[in-house]
């Protein structure tokens, strides 16, 4: 059951000389959904999100946010929209609680900067310099920053790029938390397991164009892509043995692991009885799930760039 | 307001934690002072028009720390926040435009005043400055002079396409035109020759404006000068509007 919608974008196109960066794309985003737009680096997303944001004036199309349109009242806007930048800086030589206090001080009405300092565990860098920072900490300070008008939305843009796995995976709860409070979030992403793991529902985005747009099982569902079954064995294992099982599309051998394809669901169980039927022994057996990965190359024939 | 006010204060105290804005805007002219100063000390001589080195040194260096402020300060600021994306995440808030580069003049000018007033504290105290000008005049002669030179500023920052290159070439600007227009030396020291190229420079006319209504000319001895100045300042503006760019 979709909520109220707090974005809408019809038709919208933008085009930088002869690149269309952005054509013809079409969507809503609803209350108190984690929003993504993945794809790879290049795809448009960032020109879409800032089209969004107003801070960027599309070519044809319609925009509104919160009813709002962003390129006409946009100064109306931006009191209730927080907004995290994918390539932006502070002053190096502002401190961390002066930008809190900073940023607080350009909106009508602000939170309580020092609790949320706390919160985005920066309560401990609260006098480092923004240059002195980590990846990590700026971005939770941009975060911090996009929080402090206390927003409807909050958007932002390739939040984990440049960040360890360890700190991608607290932005992603970071991220939860900022929902749960009852805001509506939109992002973008290049990681398909980002988009998969943090994402109510996805929008895959290539070449300016969304591709496909559903919640992350639904995408996954909805592809034609062979499962994978790996396992290693001790020696060799004739490809015939396989190969010819019903279920079986193809098997991959790599030294002594072993990768078969198949469609059906039951092709798992024809491997293991031809395997333990030839007295082959096998070690390390895994079926591999599918990703949003298989989904963005099943939808273009393309891998992700990274 | 409260944003712009606050930016202004943050924008203060960060001209302060820079050392080499602050050096160069508030400690270096009086260096300078205290150099040339314990050199010629400040007796009054033909050579200077009856005046001494300290009193015609403290109007030139008071132009040299508006060329600082305009040609190296505006200049560079404004081209590494943008290249930084300072610009832009300060331009994604509600505060507007003209808030944000309001800020940056003000404090700017603020630091440009501050320099002057050192000048002519140290000045008065150590060489017994003398000043035969209408202070009003003088003040105004300042702001004329100092918001030309933040156009200029501007128009630097918005055609230097990164902040290497917007440094390199301030400082190609800066440093002749500040020995050349008698902003650095007292211009009676360099040959004719050079003095009358030296028109050219946009300093030259501060220097000249500023020197002479402290030694008490009246306005009309410098018409020409407010004139070219007013010109540089509309015409820095006007460019400035066109070709300035937030990223």
């Amino acid at each position: 059951m979709p909520g109220k919608p707090i974005v809408q974008v019809e038709h919208l196109r933008k085009v930088y000389g002869a690149t269309v960066a952005v054509d013809d794309v079409s969507f809503e985003v609803y209350e108190e959904e984690i929003f993504g737009m993945v794809g790879p680096n290049g795809a448009g997303k960032t020109t879409t999100i800032e089209c969004i944001e107003g801070l960027r004036r599309p070519d044809s199309g319609q925009v509104r946010v919160l009813g709002l349109d962003p390129q006409h009242d946009g100064y109306a806007l931006r009191p209730r929209i927080g907004i995290q930048l994918q390539e932006s800086a502070l002053q190096d030589r502002l401190k961390v609680w002066e930008a809190l206090d900073l940023f607080a001080s350009f909106y009508p009405r602000s939170i309580d900067w020092q609790s949320l300092m706390e919160q985005l565990g920066l309560a401990d860098r609260r006098n480092t310099p923004f240059a002195k920072l980590s990846g990590g900490q700026k971005q939770r300070l941009f975060i911090a920053l996009a929080l402090v008008s206390d927003p409807e939305v909050v958007f932002l843009d390739e939040l984990t790029t440049g960040l360890d796995p360890q700190a991608r995976r607290a932005m992603w709860d970071l991220v939860r938390q900022i929902r749960d409070q009852g805001k509506t979030v939109f992002l973008t992403t290049h990681f398909m397991e980002e988009a998969e793991r943090l994402c109510d529902r996805v929008a895959i985005m290539d070449h300016g164009c969304i591709v496909a747009l559903d919640t992350p099982q639904n995408l996954i569902r909805t592809i034609d892509a062979e499962q994978r079954l790996v396992f290693g064995v001790d020696g060799k294992v004739e490809p015939q043995l396989l190969s010819n099982l019903p279920g079986v599309t193809r098997v991959e051998t790599i030294g002594e692991r072993v990768i078969v394809y198949g469609r059906t669901d039951g092709f798992v169980a024809e491997v293991l009885n031809a395997l333990t039927s030839s007295g082959t022994r096998f070690r390390d057996l895994r079926t591999e799930q599918l990703t949003l990965e298989d989904v963005f190359l099943s939808l273009t024939g393309r891998e992700m760039r990274h | 307001m409260r944003g712009f006010w606050k930016l202004t204060w943050t924008e203060i105290k960060l001209f302060l934690r820079e050392p080499m804005a602050a050096f160069f805007t508030l400690a270096f002219p009086l260096m300078m002072l205290f150099l040339f100063g314990s050199i010629y000390g400040n007796e009054p001589t033909p050579f200077f028009g009856g005046y001494g080195s300290v009193d015609v040194s403290v109007p030139a260096y008071t132009a040299m720390i508006i060329a600082t402020s305009g040609l190296l300060g505006v200049t560079i600021t404004m081209a590494s926040y943008r290249e930084q994306g300072i610009l832009r995440r300060l331009k994604a808030t509600p505060l507007r435009p003209q808030s944000i580069l309001g800020a940056q003049v003000i404090v700017i000018f603020l630091m440009t005043t501050l320099g002057m007033v050192l000048l002519v504290i140290a000045g008065k105290l150590v060489y017994g400055l003398r000043f035969d000008g209408n202070p009003l005049n003088v003040v105004l002669a300042f702001v004329l002079s100092s918001m030309s030179f933040f156009a200029l500023g501007f128009v630097l920052a918005g055609l230097l396409p990164t902040a290497r290159t917007a440094q390199i070439v301030a400082m190609v600007l800066f440093y002749p035109m500040i020995f050349l227009s008698g902003a650095a030396i007292p211009r009676e020291m360099l040959p004719e020759s050079i003095r009358e190229l030296a028109q050219v420079l946009p300093l030259s006319h501060v220097v000249t404006l500023l020197r002479g209504l402290w030694m008490g000319d009246p306005w009309t001895k410098h018409l020409g000068e407010v004139g070219i100045l007013t010109l540089l300042l509309i015409a820095g503006v006007l460019v400035s509007s066109k070709t300035f760019r937030w990223e």
